[in-house]
């Protein structure tokens, strides 16, 4: 995946991401056309599918509202990059398959702007820009597996089965 | 190994003798919740597993409460598809406005969660039912969804961090001050992924109500869960709502806790956390110079009969600042007749205040009391996020009950001693 980098700051919460007056509704376009709104609100027909964005500590932080990686997914958004995610967001984010990586060297560096190609699988971050390559916090074992699988419902699915 | 009491609960619901900070289990759930925003993605994700049933049809509460009653057509949808899930599924615990609450009030005044249960909940405030010595913790849709199939969680053992406060609270100093002191201490991040237990003489003074209180603004400093010890106090919550017992633990000497904070709260006054974040604490008297122009008490923060009893001990014979709304939101359709019984309704409505169903309302920005631009509120909820209560440029100032009130009465924010 390549794209590039939207710059936010510390302690992005649920609300910045995607407000409450719009969670009447909980279809992924819907929430898209809101997305990062109130910290930014005229980042959504600014970006482009497949950016980045990159983010300080606790990105997600505040309420349990999985519209919030719903709305970053649908989005078009490849991946979060962050020095630090909140615990909930966390879980959504592996949940629903919106891939996350937690790098502080990566989310400090990374400036707004600068081309991004990730490879998930080694959880590798390369900017094209400064031709800098990170290495993301490794997921553990339980959450490799569920991210495998395509998210916790795929998982489910095939627990079940066997 | 000494385990705390949050450990032991783990432990148990994951078939385990112990567990340790950072290992990833899988428990078996005793409550599922969901509200009208949180369920219906999960409805649609647990229709992807394709389950005939849920794993229990008692042990699933669905409680629209926060855009309800319905503010929109939209959210009278969601809601419809909550109530025709539930009578599908057979899910005994659907709540219609009438007989519902907001979730957090509701459920323990219910009696719907005992000492020792392990509670998951996709709303970020469900760490409230610490307060009751149970593990409970907010989870997403998909969460949800997967353990209304399963009736199991996957989670990871928080590392612990223990709160230790002391001293004799001051006039006006409620539980409310204990937990935004703390959040003001560590940071909306100082707790992330962490437990943290509360304990100390100042504590064990505490009613439950107040304990439910600071339980439930631990994900405010990104906390896994927020958790009590149950004493006497809580046993009589217990029997008095007819949860039962449960089962009580106590955390170990030598117990792993990563850091132990103590402090002496005798100098500490009410707190005001400024927007736009629940750390950014300050002393009510540092904040006479914000004009305010609503004051908000209730929520699943404030919103039960011992905070409605302080908000209208202040009100009392005085009216609100003409330049200002003031808004009282109940908890629960009992805490509103137990109002009425007790006359603090009419003390509200004689003061000039407005008293709603009970809701999530503004807290969230949802509606009963949005904010237009540059409006600013006292609020006793426990958000204060750009834009939570309305408006992008709005601005939401956290408070206990005495400073809400009291700020309703003087048009700024103030503690009930300068009135």
């Amino acid at each position: 995946m390549k794209g590039k980098a939207w710059k936010f700051g510390d302690n992005i919460d649920t609300d910045l991401i995607i407000p409450a007056r719009y969670l009447n509704t909980s279809d992924p376009q819907e929430l898209a056309e809101h997305c990062m709104e109130d910290a930014d609100a005229s980042w959504v027909t600014k970006k482009k599918s497949g950016d980045f964005i990159v983010a300080g500590e606790n990105f997600g932080c505040g309420s349990s509202r999985e519209h919030a990686p719903i709305a970053i997914k649908a989005a078009g958004v490849s991946a979060v990059i962050a020095k630090s995610f909140a615990r909930i967001f966390y879980r959504n984010a592996i949940n629903i398959g919106l891939p996350i990586l937690e790098c502080p060297e990566a989310a400090d560096e990374i400036k707004e702007g600068d081309e991004i190609e990730v490879n998930l699988a080694k959880g590798e971050i390369k900017n094209l820009t400064s031709k800098m390559i990170y290495h993301a916090q490794p997921f553990p074992e339980f959450m490799q597996k569920l991210i495998k699988a395509g998210g916790l419902i795929s998982y489910i699915k095939k627990k079940l089965k066997s | 190994m000494a385990q705390t009491i949050t450990q032991k609960i783990l432990a148990k619901h994951a078939g385990l003798k112990e567990v340790e900070p950072g290992q990833l289990i899988n428990c078996k759930v005793d409550l599922v919740l969901g509200n009208d925003i949180t369920t219906p993605p999960a409805i649609k994700q647990f229709a992807k597993i394709g389950v005939k049933k849920v794993f229990d049809k008692e042990k699933i509460y669905l409680v629209p409460d926060h855009f309800t009653p319905a503010k929109d057509i939209k959210s009278a949808q969601q809601v419809k598809m909550m109530r025709e899930f539930a009578a599908k599924y057979g899910i005994v615990n659907f709540f219609e406005i009438g007989c519902m609450g907001i979730e957090h009030v509701l459920l323990p005044e219910m009696g719907a969660i005992k000492a020792g249960d392990l509670v998951i909940g996709a709303d970020s405030h469900t760490c409230t039912y610490g307060a009751l010595g149970a593990f409970s913790s907010g989870i997403g849709s998909t969460d949800m969804a997967a353990a209304m199939a399963t009736g199991e969680v996957w989670l990871k053992v928080p590392e612990q961090l223990k709160f230790i406060f002391r001293g004799k609270l001051q006039k006006w100093v409620e539980a409310k001050d204990l937990i935004l002191y703390t959040i003001g201490q560590i940071g909306v991040d100082g707790a992330r992924y962490m437990s943290m237990e509360f304990a100390g003489p100042v504590i064990q003074k505490l009613s439950v109500e107040g304990r439910l209180t600071m339980a439930n603004m631990a994900i405010e400093a990104g906390g896994k869960n927020g958790i009590f010890e149950v004493d006497d106090k809580t046993k009589a919550y217990l029997k008095r709502t007819g949860a039962g017992k449960g089962i009580v633990y106590h955390s170990d000497k030598g117990a792993p806790y990563k850091t132990v904070y103590m402090w002496d709260v005798s100098p500490i006054e009410p707190q005001v956390s400024f927007p736009h974040l629940p750390s950014n604490t300050k002393p009510v008297s540092k904040c006479s110079s914000v004009k305010i122009n609503q004051s908000v008490i209730g929520s699943c923060t404030n919103g039960r009969i011992e905070d409605m009893r302080v908000a209208a001990k202040i009100l009392k014979g005085k009216k609100v600042h003409k330049d200002l709304r003031c808004i009282i939101l109940p908890g629960t359709q009992a805490i509103s007749l137990q109002m009425i019984k007790e006359g603090l309704t009419e003390i509200f409505i004689n003061a000039g205040a407005v008293v709603s169903t009970p809701t999530c309302g503004p807290c969230l920005g949802g509606h009963m009391g949005i904010l237009a631009e540059g409006e600013r509120s006292i609020s006793t909820t426990n958000r204060n996020f750009v834009g939570r209560m309305g408006h992008p440029k709005s601005e939401v100032y956290l408070s206990n009950v005495a400073v809400a009130a009291a700020s309703a009465i003087a048009g700024n924010i103030v503690s009930p001693e300068a009135l």
